[in-house]
Parts: structure tokens; C-alpha cells; sequence
């Protein structure tokens, strides 16, 4: 029995270090091509060792840019960071407070109400994209942060995981609050919101990756380099003509694209665990 | 510090549900007044409208002389400690405790000390930082009643307050609720369906039963003269033996029902309005508790003939031991003293006490006499 647990475990380790290495051997020779210079990335084959050119190519992606319309890398990750934060705050704050209306008050339509954001999840931002995009263009909206950011704010996902949790506060706690003389927004303020600081954590960062990996809409969205975001403007940098592809360059902003995301899953990590598997109350 | 009286409150869902029927009661400044009954009697129901959680169908509540109908909750003057405590799971207890002062507006030396005063008087001092998930059932229950002292309220309500708690733990947190009682004399209103909290605690006791008040009075005019069958059974334990049956033709016998022996009535030491009730004939009720019933002997022996009992079972209990058996249709208890051991089968000796017998209609399940 023992024997077997021991084979058991040996087997489980190697198929997660079969799948680390799937996963990470693609960023690692992205990591590479990032080091090298041109005529280096250009060898064939392709060398695994890391050369010594990754902060002058960092520098030249983010102050000049690369591909057909260059354009400084780092003004667009600039604007993955509003859009992705903006998105990120903006949905949290939106669908804390309707499933709050939703869940402890009793108003006409209530009902309707939920189902109608309900449904919605049903609707990705891919298939009403084109009305929204009419919508934001009549608006001015094309090459704003607010064009990037309001159409993606709204969360039917968001609402429901909200609802899902308050539903579960006793009722006994509500009438305690109201007993000790919290208001509605008293009871959101310092039960509620404490509360809900879990479920708000994992929700920031599933909410922020979300943001930061848009490309259909910001493709939409932004006509001028200077308010495109990161994950646009590496697939602009990308020769489609006949010019060549500066590969080393390509990399490495997708490797400096790769960072913010990185920071805030860590940073996040221990609220990140804990809002998905156990639900302090 | 007030009295709080209900004139016929009455509560009833979509009009139609009636759930409570005209409830009228006076809880006088400082009493302790407990509600007992079983689930579903309207007991909590009638807390809540108190406390203004739920809404009052007709009549007035009124708290020391204010009519309160229409107030919120935190308007009323009350204090309330839930059943799953409700404490509020990211505070600390003193957090917990001081929450209402700090939404009153209160300043913060004064909360902390009313906070230590409470704390002080629950023994809560060395608790006073931990959050309440780091606290034993018994701790909650103490910071849930702290957080109720602090508000120095007029009216105390508690909702089965120690029904979570294990059996030994809630026999200490009763004797605390009772000290807590003596030292503070804040009007309390309790609400359980456990009728051992119901004697203990009560200074008078409320029986609900079906959305209706079957008796008001103290423990002990609850238990000497229940008002009705229903409350015969539901205190004292074991229940009272309610003996179907009818007086007979010459008026000096109960005749139980279904077959059963003939019990001696001793009509000439029972009450004059009783013996009135008790014509020959007579369809009733004869109730009489099991721990007032004497087998095989007892001291002073009551005078009178014995009746015999046949023991189905004995149960030992340690300070006493219950014989189970039956009288023609109906079932019988006789709490007998340590050293009597009937074994199955064996026949005992009952005589029962004239003072100790109750009478009951056996149609209204009124009291008679």
C-alpha cells in the first residue's frame, strides 16, 4: 500500500513537472529571443542560452517602439494599467453595491432585476460588440481611457459571486446590526465591505488579468498608437509587410507585458487562495 | 429602566395566517418575564415584534409608556442576544461590544470604559482582543450578552439564547443570566422552550401554545395550578399524568377510562367551587404529577385505599426511579424515591394526594375548580 502511494507520488510529480515545463518552456525561449540582439535571434537554430542585450532592447521598446508604426512601449503599458485597474475597481465597485441592492432589499422588479443581470452573462463583450461599438463612437468615446475601460465594467460574474456570499450572512447578523442602530449603508460599510474582503482580493485579480489581456475591444477602441494598449501593440509590432520582424524587440516587450499581471497575482496570492477556498466568516 | 406592556398584540401573515391572538401581558420595571412553549407557538414571533423586526398585525407594545408599534429597532430602547449570538465576525469583542455606543455617536473614553465595565462584570477582560472565532460557544454567548449591557437598555430580550450550548455549560450560563439579573434589574423578556430555563430563570412565566397565552403567572402558580391541560403537560418533568375518565354514578370515584381501576375521589378535602364541578357522571380529566404520586408507601401516608399499578418498566434515573405502567387506556408515571426498585411485572401500591389532584375539561382542556 505504502509502495504503491510511493509510485503514486512519483507519478504525480512528473506529470507536474511535465506540465511546468510545457508552460514554461515557451516563456523561456521567449525570455532568450528577449536577450539577443538581431542577428543573434535570427540564427538558426535558435540558441537556449540567454545573451547580454535584454536592457538595451527594454530600452528601445519603451522609449522608441518597433514594427510598422513604432511607438513607445511604455506609454502603452501605461494605459494597460489604467485600463486594466480602472476595469478592475470600476467592476468591483459596480457589482458589490447591485448585489448588496439585490440581496438585503425588497423593491419592485427585484426579481427581474437579478435575472436580467443574469442573463447577461450569457453575453460576452465578442457578441454585442458591434452595437457597443456604435454606441461608444456616437458617444466620442473612441481613444479615451473611458472608451476603454466603461463598456468592460459592467459584471453579471461579478454580481452572482457577490450575491452567492451575502446570501450566505445569517439573518441574524442583519437584524443585530439594525438593532445596534446600522443603517443600510452603516450595515455595507462596516459588516458588508470588512466582510467581503476575500471574495473582493481573488475578484481584483481574475477582474485584472481580464482587463489586462482585452484585445478585441481596445483593437476597436484605440486608432492611434499612443492609446492602444500593451497586448495590441505587440501584435502591431509585428510586421506585416515586408519589412522584417525585430523578434528580439517583440520578445522583449512581451516579456515586460507579462510583468504587471505577474506582480499582482503574487502580490494577491494568500487573499487570492483564501476568497476561492474558504470564505472567512 | 421601564416596564413593558402588550395590549392585544396580535400578528398575522397576508391577513390571513394568524399566528398570534391578542397577546395581553405587563411586564412590570425590572421583572423577568420568560415566554415558553413549543416550535411554532408564536414565542419568538412575539419577541421579534418587540424588538421591531418584525411588524405588529394589531394592538400596541408599549415601552416605558411609549407606544413603539411603528419604531425602528434601534429607536426602542431594547437590547436583544440571538440564539447564534450574531456577533460580528471581523471585530474584535470589544469592537463587537462598542459597535452600538460608536453608532450613537458616543465619545471613545466613554465606550471603553462602559465596554471594561461589561466586561469586567461578564469576565471578559483577557478576551477583550480576540476576534470571535477564537472564542468558545460560551465566550460568545457572553461577549453577545456584553454587547447588550453596554447599551444600558430598558428592556433586555433574549431568543433561546443558551439552545446552542451543551448541557453543562448551559446550566452555568443560566446561573450567570441569573446573576447577571440580580445585579443589573434590567426588565428582561426571555424566550425558550425549555421549560426547566422557563422555572429557573422567570420571576413569572408566560405558556404559549398556538399563538395563545394558555397562563400567565410565576413558576410556581404554573406549576401548582396549570390553567389548562396543555400546560399541565408541557411543565414539570416527567409530564403530569392526565388521566381520562368520569366521576362516577355515586360521586366518590374517578372511573379511568378504557377498563382501568376505580380511583378514590376524597371530595370531602377537595375545594368547595370543584367539588361543584365534579357532579356525578361527569366526563373529565384527572391530572396528577408523577413525583406527587406515592407507591408503596411514602411519609406521611396519604389516607384513602391504594390503587394498585402494574410495572411495565422502571427507569433508573440515580436520585429516583420512574415506574411506567397503565391504568385501563391510560398511561402512567410514579416517581418513586432511590431504594424502590420494582422489577417488571411486580405490582405497586399508589395512593394519590387529595391537594396535588387537578381537574380538567376534557373538551376545552380548561381547568376546573
Amino acid at each position: 500500500m505504502i509502495e504503491n502511494r510511493k509510485y503514486f507520488n512519483l507519478f504525480c510529480h512528473a506529470m507536474l513537472l511535465l506540465g511546468v515545463a510545457v508552460v514554461a518552456f515557451p516563456v523561456y525561449v521567449a525570455f532568450c529571443a528577449a536577450t539577443m540582439n538581431e542577428q543573434e535571434v535570427f540564427s538558426v537554430p535558435l540558441s537556449l542560452v540567454p545573451s547580454t542585450h535584454l536592457f538595451a532592447n527594454a530600452a528601445t521598446v519603451w522609449n522608441v517602439g518597433t514594427g510598422d508604426a513604432a511607438s513607445p512601449f511604455g506609454k502603452m503599458l501605461l494605459n494597460s494599467v489604467i485600463t486594466a485597474l480602472v476595469i478592475s475597481v470600476g467592476k468591483i465597485a459596480i457589482s458589490i453595491i447591485s448585489a448588496y441592492a439585490i440581496v438585503f432589499f425588497r423593491f419592485p422588479f427585484r426579481r427581474l432585476s437579478f435575472w436580467l443581470i443574469f442573463v447577461t452573462l450569457m453575453l460576452p463583450v465578442e457578441v454585442r460588440i458591434f452595437p457597443t461599438v456604435q454606441v461608444a463612437a456616437t458617444l466620442h468615446l473612441t481613444n479615451t481611457y473611458a472608451g476603454l475601460t466603461l463598456p468592460l465594467i459592467a459584471s453579471a460574474t461579478a454580481t452572482f459571486l457577490f450575491r452567492q456570499f451575502f446570501l450566505t450572512l445569517p439573518n441574524e447578523l442583519i437584524e443585530a446590526a439594525r438593532i445596534d442602530g446600522a443603517g443600510p449603508l452603516r450595515f455595507f460599510w462596516d459588516v458588508v465591505l470588512p466582510l467581503s474582503k476575500t471574495n473582493i482580493a481573488s475578484l481584483f485579480v481574475i477582474t485584472f488579468i481580464y482587463g489586462w489581456n482585452q484585445y478585441l475591444w481596445p483593437l476597436l477602441m484605440s486608432s492611434t498608437a499612443p492609446m492602444t494598449t500593451a497586448v495590441v501593440g505587440i501584435k502591431s509590432m509585428i510586421s506585416s509587410g515586408d519589412a522584417a520582424t525585430q523578434w528580439h524587440l517583440v520578445m522583449c516587450a512581451t516579456m515586460i507585458a507579462m510583468l504587471p499581471p505577474l506582480v499582482v497575482v503574487l502580490a494577491m496570492q494568500r487573499w487570492f487562495v483564501r476568497g476561492l477556498v474558504d470564505v472567512e466568516k | 429602566m421601564a416596564a413593558l406592556s402588550l395590549r392585544g398584540v396580535t400578528k398575522s401573515y397576508d391577513g390571513a395566517q394568524q399566528v398570534l391572538h391578542g397577546i395581553d401581558v405587563k411586564v412590570a420595571d425590572g421583572e423577568f418575564m420568560v415566554l415558553v412553549g413549543p416550535s411554532g407557538c408564536g414565542k419568538s414571533t412575539l419577541l421579534r415584534m418587540v424588538a421591531g423586526l418584525e411588524s405588529v398585525s394589531a394592538g400596541e407594545i408599549e415601552i416605558g409608556g411609549r407606544v413603539v408599534n411603528r419604531m425602528e429597532p434601534k429607536d426602542r430602547d431594547i437590547a436583544m442576544v440571538f440564539q447564534s449570538y450574531a456577533l460580528y465576525p471581523h471585530m474584535s469583542v470589544a469592537r463587537n461590544m462598542g459597535y452600538s455606543l460608536r453608532l450613537q455617536g458616543f465619545e471613545r473614553r466613554e465606550i471603553d470604559a462602559r465596554v471594561a465595565a461589561a466586561a469586567e462584570i461578564l469576565e471578559l477582560g483577557a478576551l477583550l482582543e480576540r476576534k470571535p472565532r477564537e472564542l468558545s460557544g460560551g465566550q460568545r454567548q457572553r461577549v453577545a450578552m456584553g454587547r447588550a449591557i453596554v447599551r444600558e437598555p430598558s428592556v433586555f430580550l433574549f431568543d433561546e439564547p443558551l439552545s446552542n450550548l451543551d448541557a453543562k455549560l448551559r446550566v452555568q450560563m443560566r446561573l450567570e443570566i441569573q446573576r447577571l439579573h440580580a445585579r443589573l434589574r434590567t426588565t428582561s423578556l426571555y424566550v425558550t422552550h425549555d421549560q426547566i430555563e422557563a422555572m429557573t430563570l422567570a420571576q413569572r412565566v408566560m405558556v404559549l401554545n398556538g399563538g395563545r397565552a394558555e397562563q400567565i403567572g410565576t413558576p410556581g402558580e404554573v406549576y401548582d395550578r396549570p390553567a389548562s391541560m396543555f400546560v399541565a403537560s408541557f411543565i414539570g418533568s416527567p409530564a403530569m399524568n392526565l388521566l381520562r375518565g368520569r366521576v362516577s354514578a355515586d360521586g366518590q370515584r374517578f372511573e379511568t377510562a378504557g377498563m382501568g381501576p376505580q380511583l378514590p375521589l376524597p371530595m370531602e378535602r377537595l375545594p368547595a367551587a370543584l367539588r361543584a364541578a365534579l357532579q356525578p357522571g361527569r366526563d373529565c380529566v384527572l391530572g396528577v404529577r408523577p413525583e406527587h404520586m406515592q407507591g408503596n408507601g411514602g411519609t406521611p401516608p396519604e389516607p384513602g385505599e391504594p390503587v394498585s399499578l402494574e410495572v411495565e418498566t422502571c427507569e433508573l434515573l440515580g436520585a429516583d426511579n420512574l415506574a411506567h405502567g397503565r391504568w385501563g387506556g391510560n398511561e402512567v408515571v410514579v416517581r418513586l424515591p432511590h431504594e424502590l426498585r420494582p422489577a417488571r411485572g411486580e405490582r405497586i401500591a399508589v395512593r394519590l394526594p387529595a391537594a396535588r389532584l387537578h381537574f380538567f375539561d376534557p373538551a376545552a382542556g380548561t381547568r376546573l375548580g
